[in-house]
């Protein structure tokens, strides 16, 4: 019996198929990873990362460097806005103002209460809101090691893991960001 | 936008709420309706007329009809899975 073009045909038009429904099946994955221990900085890889939750979209946000402080329960509580060289502050201050002790935490005072204003929540919030929608947060071992944060300084729920880890997950991701 | 008279069998009040919320509540929210069920989202953040949408497409919910009035946005949202 030998296989006539039909078959092949018809045959294709299955596998078509079929790779159409797995791939419109497989969810989305979105790879962060979160860099920075400022409040400004804590908010853009949590808002995105439960909106991306929300959306059906898969996603876990590494936490390295001075973004592990997010996931410190010591530590998120107090996250800082820095008052030195951001001339993108609302109200324009000059670095050697900035500079001053105590401009730091008004800096930070002045953001949270105009976050308040418009009712965003809270960095705790996020967090939360990021555990119960099955975001992973994994944090850096590396940076666990080199700032001498201990498993328990960081929040319930926390993986932690290496760089070969989270790029085993990346790979498999469609939006991967750098915050 | 003339109003379809679409009739909702949940209401979540998103007012005064800013990103990323609404979009977090709705989420949450559609997931207690029956399939078939209709939402409607009320919501005060401009940038919601944008997101809505967006979450409905990407979810594949249907958004049935989006209403504007009085500095609010109202989104009817059917449950379709």
């Amino acid at each position: 019996m030998s296989v006539t073009e039909q078959d092949v045909k018809y045959i294709e038009s299955i596998v078509e198929e079929k790779l159409k429904r797995l791939l419109s099946e497989r969810k989305k994955r979105m790879a962060i990873i979160a860099s920075k221990g400022t409040l400004d900085m804590a908010y853009p890889p949590l808002i995105l990362a439960t909106t991306a939750a929300a959306m059906d979209i898969e996603c876990a946000i590494f936490f390295t460097f001075y973004g592990l402080d997010i996931i410190n329960k010591n530590k998120n509580k107090n996250l800082q806005v820095p008052s030195l060289a951001n001339p993108a502050m609302p109200v324009p201050m000059p670095n050697i103002i900035g500079a001053l002790p105590g401009m730091t935490a008004m800096a930070t005072m002045m953001m949270k209460s105009w976050m308040a204003k418009v009712n965003v929540p809270s960095i705790t919030d996020l967090l939360n809101i990021a555990v119960e929608s099955g975001v992973k947060l994994i944090g850096c071992q590396m940076t666990m090691d080199v700032m001498g944060t201990k498993k328990e300084d960081l929040m319930d729920g926390i993986e932690v893991a290496g760089a070969a880890a989270f790029m085993e997950y990346a790979s498999g991701a469609d939006i991967t960001l750098f915050v | 936008m003339e109003k379809k008279g679409n009739k909702p069998d949940g209401v979540l009040d998103c007012r005064k709420l800013s990103c990323p919320v609404p979009v977090l509540k709705t989420k949450h929210a559609i997931s207690k309706l029956e399939i078939g069920g209709i939402l409607e989202v009320i919501c005060t953040d401009p940038g919601s007329v944008k997101d809505i949408p967006a979450w409905a497409k990407q979810t594949g919910q249907e958004l049935l009809e989006i209403v504007h009035e009085n500095n609010h946005y109202n989104f009817f949202i059917k449950r379709v899975k």
